[in-house]
């Protein structure tokens, strides 16, 4: 209630005040965002360009709208005329809107020849959605990883109250050096999804299959927030896109800080891990991961999503291998996909070990990252 | 006005079997009575007011849906519903309202008025459009049933991207592909007939430049529905047999392509999208004319510009499809072709404005309607031509900007209009007037409800919330609210419509002369209020010099 009376608040200062500023993008809150890269700004006043020539298209249009219901009222004893038809006017009246549009069209093209010219990138980037997450390859420089919804659930379901970048923040975002010609190339691991960035003024589909193209020069550093906006199944509203934007020298030293994380991590993939280890690990992955479907608290939504709490498969010994197994590879024919090439060995067996604790399910068993490297080697 | 002779007598044997196919045999004395009279009935009036309730019961089905999603909406957070259901509501809302309600809707006034604004007897084929009615419950009730099987109903947008909607769908979507069929089937069917009545039972004398924009304007329509039709017939089937029988049409795994469903919907879409409001552009072109008492202007330019739209309409599908990743040269020419549709849908406008120029302007409730309808397409039109400008739609495509597009055009546009010709026509169907109070009363608060609904979306859209997303950044909450409690308002204000429908069915108000608006013209308004239920057994008389919408 308080929030509502809060938010009519805001709504006044919206209709009389003026423009809130926005903290997601440099959107005036109710217009496109101008920005932050040269294409974005031309895109920006393109758009300006047509709004205005559409309002004043509108002013004159209802203006004389308005002005002969208003004249030619029959209450005023108003008298019809009786013409019906004037080849001039109608030559004029089709011939003024065809040359706006021929203005229109003269920086629409220019603009769009831009921006289909990706030559000369220096650094590529392999974006490729995922049901609900992007993946993020640096070509060149060897690095790629998820970038998962970073907003915690509880905020989506109202238990907490909701931060500032409710739905647009990430666990591991998108990094890139200002002043750089990036390539992206797009693809898609399933269903079609599209990359947008409004501040980059990017949206591409990335299609199964396929791969587009974009680029962008990003002028100033800052945090840029996007969404995925093609509809691409239940999650598609929590696959947000965060872009960090920094100094050459920042990224470059990100790029070793990420290289050496890589290297731990798959080190630590040799060694026996405790089951507590896993456990914790295992949490986190899981609520990334699985919660969609299964719930946090494993109670999935049958019969499209199976229970996994007190499920025999995961209470039993004799479920294990199934276990891994559906994990790893999925369950053809149904909406659960195999995991084994898009999670690390230490991630899997992390969460399935978790699985098989959580909820009162408690095996005791603990799946090692060995197990599971020494199966997907098969 | 005209000086018009009063109606002919309505003969009641004649030579009409003959001119309908002999289909509407026996229809004077032995019909069946009841329900079965409904459920048998060749006559196009009876025929014209099912689809007319069908497409009223599946509005509100329909605009249920769209409260749902409009409560789930109301706040940030998952307050409601879960995503998934989210989704299939959406999908749902809109499929109903395409093909469940605007286009039967003008099924039904095309049934209804196209005979009469003819002087025919009946549609030319009338056991054929009582099949082609019966089609669509048949297959609303089958789209309707999948939300109660296994996995849901639809739930990939009412546009239905493979592989979404194939690999990715759930188990109901063979359904969804048996219930589309036969709706594609129904209006197929709907158009052979209303081309086969235009072409063949005008009354003699009535050339085509001598039609009612209305007949001109479902004339084209229908040639567009059966043009692209079967072209949803075709990419359904291959879905189907992707789903079903290991076909990789649209499965990139097999090879398949993705993009092709999106080339092949949109062909048969943007078409679609022209169906929806072309007869509209009819009802207005008739209306406007009546209430500014002076004759429309530019007939012979509304009848061309009607034909431009349509065909090239066939020429810009891929403007739905500019951040797929095609070529240069293709986006450049389907910029430029959409463009170029703004200016046939101006001359539009402008004629109509033209007509209400020097007119002697009268606001009763078929004007209001249509004149909000003038105001609000037009604003429609206007974000058209912005979003048809490429690189601005890479920042506009999928937001709440493209849905506040196509609801001006669709709702406060093409219901409009319906309502309009509901309003318009209703003392021909029913002998009475509609209520004014209660008829003024849904109309301001239709036109509050309708704005308050799809303005903020515009904005919305600009400051970046994309389309068909259950929850929102927090920027995006003021706006949204409006549009809920706008939604909530439209939804709630249709029921006087219901009200007043229902009043006259009644017989309850002030009964209507066969000339039920003063500056009327057409041969509709020669026949008796209520219309009798078999008119024009013979052809009446059309002199064109006297008749004619395009005499000099
Ligand atoms: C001046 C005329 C018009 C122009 C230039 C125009 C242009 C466009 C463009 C470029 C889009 C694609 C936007 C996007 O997805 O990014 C679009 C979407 C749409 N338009 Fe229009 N339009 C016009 C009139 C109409 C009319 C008359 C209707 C229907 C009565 C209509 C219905 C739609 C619909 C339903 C969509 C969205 C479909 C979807 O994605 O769900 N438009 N329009
Ligand atoms: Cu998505
Ligand atoms: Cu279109």
């Amino acid at each position: 209630m308080l929030q509502l009376l809060y938010r009519s608040c805001g709504l006044l200062l919206l209709l009389t005040g003026p423009a809130l500023a926005s903290a997601i993008n440099t959107s005036s809150g109710w217009n496109m965002p101008p920005g932050v890269t040269d294409i974005s700004r031309e895109i920006y006043s393109l758009h300006m360009i047509i709004f205005w020539i559409c309002v004043a298209i509108a002013v004159v249009v209802f203006g004389v709208m308005f002005w002969s219901l208003f004249v030619y009222r029959k209450s005023k004893g108003a008298k019809p005329a009786h013409f019906h038809e004037n080849t001039t006017v109608e030559v004029i009246w089709t011939a003024i809107p065809l040359a706006i549009l021929v203005i229109m069209a003269i920086p629409a093209t220019a603009t769009l020849k831009k921006i289909y010219d990706a030559s000369d990138a220096e650094i590529d980037i392999l974006v490729t959605g995922y049901q609900w997450r992007w993946h993020y390859q640096y070509l060149d420089q060897d690095i790629s990883f998820f970038s998962n919804l970073g907003t915690p659930r509880s905020q989506i379901l109202g238990e907490e109250d909701k931060g500032d970048f409710y739905l647009l923040e990430v666990d591991n975002p998108l990094v890139l050096p200002v002043g750089k010609k990036v390539r992206f190339l797009f693809t898609s691991n399933d269903v079609i999804h599209a990359w947008w960035v409004p501040d980059l003024a990017i949206k591409k589909d990335t299609i199964p299959g396929f791969i587009n193209e974009s680029w962008t020069i990003i002028n100033e550093p800052g945090t840029y927030r996007g969404q995925c906006a093609e509809l691409c199944g239940q999650d598609h509203a929590y696959m947000p896109i965060e872009v960090r934007a920094v100094t050459e020298e920042v990224w470059l030293s990100w790029l070793d800080e990420q290289r050496e994380t890589a290297a731990a991590e798959a080190a630590s993939g040799e060694r026996e891990w405790t089951l507590a280890e896993l456990n914790e690990r295992g949490a986190g992955v899981y609520t990334t991961y699985c919660a969609a479907c299964h719930q946090a608290d494993g109670s999935g939504m049958p019969p499209a999503f199976p229970a996994l709490r007190g499920n025999p498969v995961m209470t039993s010994a004799e479920g294990r291998d199934k276990h891994i197994n559906a994990v790893l590879f999925g369950r053809p024919g149904t909406s659960m996909p195999g995991y084994g090439t898009t999670l690390s060995v230490n991630d899997l067996a992390a969460v399935i070990t978790y699985e098989r604790n959580a909820w009162g399910n408690d095996t005791g068993d603990a799946v090692q990252p060995s197990e599971i490297r020494a199966l997907l080697d098969r | 006005m005209t000086s018009r002779s009063l109606p002919r007598p309505v003969v009641q044997q004649s030579a009409s079997e003959a001119t309908a196919g002999g289909a509407a045999a026996g229809h004077h004395a032995h019909q069946p009575r009841g329900l079965l009279r409904w459920v048998l009935t060749t006559n196009h009036k009876e025929i014209g007011t099912l689809y007319l309730l069908f497409a009223l019961l599946m509005f509100f089905i329909g605009g249920t849906m769209a409260l749902v999603v409009r409560a789930e909406l109301f706040q940030p957070g998952m307050t409601f519903i879960l995503p998934e259901f989210f989704n299939q509501m959406t999908t749902m809302h809109g499929l109903i309202m395409v093909f469940g309600a605007i286009m039967p809707a003008f099924v039904g006034l095309a049934n209804w008025m196209v005979p009469v604004q003819i002087g025919a007897p009946d549609m030319a084929l009338p056991r054929l459009n009582n099949f082609s009615f019966w089609l669509l419950p048949v297959s609303f009730t089958i789209l309707l049933s999948t939300l109660f099987m296994e996995g849901g109903g639809p739930n990939f947008g009412w546009t239905f991207y493979a592989p979404l909607s194939t690999t990715y769908a759930p188990p109901s979507t063979s359904f969804f592909i048996l219930a589309m069929h036969l709706a594609g089937i129904s209006s197929i069917l709907g158009a052979i007939n209303i081309i086969a009545t235009i072409l063949n039972l005008r009354t003699p004398n009535m050339r085509l430049m001598d039609m009612p924009l209305f007949v001109w304007t479902w004339l084209i329509t229908a040639f567009l529905l059966i043009a692209v039709m079967p072209v949803l017939a075709g990419v359904i089937t291959m879905m189907l047999l992707d789903i079903n029988f290991g076909t990789s049409f649209f499965d990139a795994a097999g090879g398949g392509d993705p993009v092709l469903f999106q080339h092949l919907f949109w062909f048969f879409g943007h078409p679609e999208v022209y169906i929806m409001i072309l007869p509209a552009f009819g009802i207005v072109s008739a209306i406007v004319p009546t209430f500014a008492r002076k004759r429309l202007f530019g007939y012979a330019s509304m009848v061309y510009a009607t034909a431009s739209i349509a065909i090239l309409s066939f020429v810009v599908w891929a403007h739905h499809m500019f951040t797929v990743g095609l070529p240069l040269t293709a986006q450049l020419f389907f910029m430029y072709s959409t463009m170029l549709i703004a200016v046939p849908t101006g001359v539009k406008v402008f004629n109509w404005i033209a007509t209400l120029f020097r007119g002697s302007i009268s606001f009763e409730l078929p004007m209001l309607f249509s004149l909000a309808f003038i105001v609000q397409f037009t604003i429609g039109g206007l974000s058209g031509v912005m979003l048809a400008i490429a690189p601005a739609d890479f920042q506009y495509h999928d937001t709440y900007f493209v849905v506040a597009h196509f609801h001006y055009v669709l709702v406060p546009g093409a219901v409009f209009a319906i309502l309009a010709a509901a309003y318009y026509w209703l003392p021909k169907w029913s002998g009475v007037y509609p209520n004014v109070k209660l008829g003024l009363t849904h109309f301001w608060l239709s036109v509050i409800g309708v704005n308050l609904t799809f303005f903020p979306m515009h904005f919305s859209g600009l400051a970046g919330m994309p389309r068909r997303i259950p929850d929102y950044a927090l920027q995006f909450a003021d706006f949204n609210l409006l549009s809920s409690i706008g939604g909530f308002l439209f939804g709630i204000s249709q029921l006087l419509f219901v009200a007043v429908v229902i009043l006259c069915i009644r017989g309850k108000g002030e009964k209507a002369p066969a000339q039920a608006w003063e500056g009327a013209e057409g041969l509709e308004w020669t026949l008796p209020s209520p219309a009798p239920l078999h008119t024009f057994d013979t052809p009446p008389e059309f002199v064109p010099e006297r008749d004619s919408p395009s005499r000099h």
